[in-house]
């Protein structure tokens, strides 16, 4: 059977969901279609351009092997292929912008409305604007999202959360999930079969954006307090009011750094990242890390989900073609992170057994793609490494 | 309608960070967001027609607002999505193709016509 996206009118409403017109979803499921295209399709295309005709001129030039993956980048941006191919892609992360944006300003009257019925007096939601946004979240819009997710088009709106949840689907061809949620639920599922009757009592999401990963968290332990943490407060709004409508009544969402977390020493069971920490930087990332195991419990979990890190075991060639988003989706983080040694800086923070087990999105696989069955979207399926570490109890 | 805001205007703002050049003439990096845009826009209107008739077949008469609020079914649902990927697979031809042909070093026609003079 042909393998297509499921359309994008079969992702689940929320209370802050924008209310798609006929031509905004299928737009969005275009793009779907044309990601698909652009990975499964075709994205092997840099794999025979580079063995076929980048390599050999590379050796041709140099009498030698190209040494990193920059320097098979800088080969490969000379190759017309690959640049059409480029081209393509960034064309359609910057389409999925903009039609994510269309759709959700010419209604942001209706969604700033709803998103003030559920956050008006709320003790759930604490904004601090006190904080800054850090330098690391400034330099450039975040993957071409115009404003990032601290932007606003107007003092207090929920743009920025509202069009970076719904594009998410255009961009992995629903890999995520009915609520986008793929992530969060794997990571329930991870800790059941884990630690079955496992009840952690507090858990703490360090750059929770709009909390699509922790919300499944939340209603998984509707007995745990749950805190989600980010710098950007346009996400948080817009993270607390869709929770609100998801009935995630024990999460709290707090505008603050990870790398100044305000809660005691020891105060968390379980301190998560989900695909955050290569939107930091090189001295954010380590504090981050430092801070989540201060107030990580004595036998708690630190857990982090990550696309893979590149390790002498990785080919050069893979490692460059999962480097793509860091130059041409602006992720200027994304190739240093990911050739840190993440084991190492968390045994450096405090926690000295560190493992890293394969996690996929869990989503509803009658209506959403099975990831363990999708061809790699090198650095953008809903596969995982989690790297995760209990901490010592002594 | 949002008021206050000029949304289309602001829709399209661009994203802070330098936009790399993937061709060495802008006019080309320019013309190529044309065409996807249209690209787009055209299946679009294709998917909106595709509506059209599955309401026609089921009511025989169609209002504007029946049309916004369509829903497929999940078998209407991957037809539609079979639609959009026999359409890119036609627009996006060349660029298949020529990852195809890097598989397989191929002489030129010319060269393998003159052979064929001389077979």
């Amino acid at each position: 059977m042909t393998d297509v996206p499921p359309p994008y009118t079969a992702v689940a409403r929320h209370g802050m969901s924008p209310t798609p017109d006929h031509d905004e979803a299928a737009r969005f499921n275009f793009l779907a279609g044309f990601n698909k295209y652009l990975s499964a399709g075709i994205g092997g295309g840099n794999a025979r351009t580079y063995a076929t005709r980048v390599l050999p001129g590379f050796v041709a030039e140099h009498a030698r092997e190209p040494a990193d993956r920059f320097e098979i980048r800088r080969a490969m941006n000379r190759d017309p292929w690959h640049r059409f191919w480029s081209a393509c892609k960034r064309n359609s992360m910057e389409m999925r912008q903009h039609n994510g944006r269309q759709m959700v300003l010419r209604q942001l009257d209706e969604l700033d409305g709803r998103a003030a019925q559920y956050n008006a007096g709320r003790a759930t939601l604490v904004l601090d604007p006190a904080v800054e946004v850090p330098r690391y979240q400034r330099a450039v819009d975040i993957h071409c999202m115009p404003g990032s997710y601290h932007g606003e088009e107007r003092a207090g709106d929920v743009s920025a959360g509202a069009n970076y949840d719904c594009g998410i689907f255009a961009t992995t061809g629903g890999g995520l999930g009915a609520l986008n949620d793929g992530g969060g639920a794997a990571l329930v599922e991870w800790a059941r079969r884990e630690r079955p009757g496992w009840q952690p009592q507090r858990i703490l999401d360090i750059g929770a954006t709009v909390g699509h990963n922790i919300v499944p968290l939340a209603l998984a332990f509707p007995d745990a307090e749950i805190i989600a943490i980010d710098t950007a407060a346009p996400v948080l709004r817009y993270g607390h009011a869709r929770a609100q409508s998801l009935g995630a009544a024990n999460l709290r969402f707090v505008q603050m750094s990870g790398e100044a977390i305000g809660f005691p020493d020891g105060y968390f069971d379980w301190v998560q990242t989900t695909m955050f920490l290569h939107e930091l930087s090189g001295t954010a990332l380590p504090r981050v890390i430092a801070e989540g195991v201060r107030v990580l419990k004595p036998g708690g979990l630190m857990l982090h989900l990550e696309q893979p890190q590149y390790s002498d075991e990785m080919p050069l060639y893979e490692q460059f073609i999962r480097d793509w988003d860091a130059f041409n989706n602006n992720e200027p983080f994304w190739s240093a992170m990911h050739g840190l040694d993440l084991k190492k800086v968390m045994r450096d923070a405090g926690l000295p057994d560190v493992f890293v087990t394969g996690v996929r999105a869990v989503v509803d696989e009658s209506v959403f793609p099975d990831q363990s069955k999708q061809v790699e979207d090198h650095g953008r399926a809903a596969v995982w490494n989690a790297y995760g570490a209990w901490k010592p109890t002594a | 309608m949002t008021e206050g805001i000029d949304w289309i205007d602001r829709a399209g703002a661009r994203a802070k960070g330098k936009r790399p050049a993937y061709f060495d003439a802008p006019e080309q990096d320019r013309t190529l967001s044309i065409v996807l845009a249209l690209v787009a826009e055209v299946s679009a209107l294709r998917e909106r027609l595709d509506t059209v008739e599955r309401l026609l077949d089921t009511n025989g008469t169609i209002r504007r607002g029946d049309i916004e609020a369509y829903v497929p079914d999940a078998a209407a649902g991957r037809e539609r999505g079979v639609l959009v990927k026999a359409y890119i697979a036609r627009v996006m031809r060349g660029l298949t193709q020529e990852m195809e042909a890097m598989a397989t070093p191929e002489p030129s026609v010319e060269q393998v016509s003159r052979e064929l003079r001389d077979l």
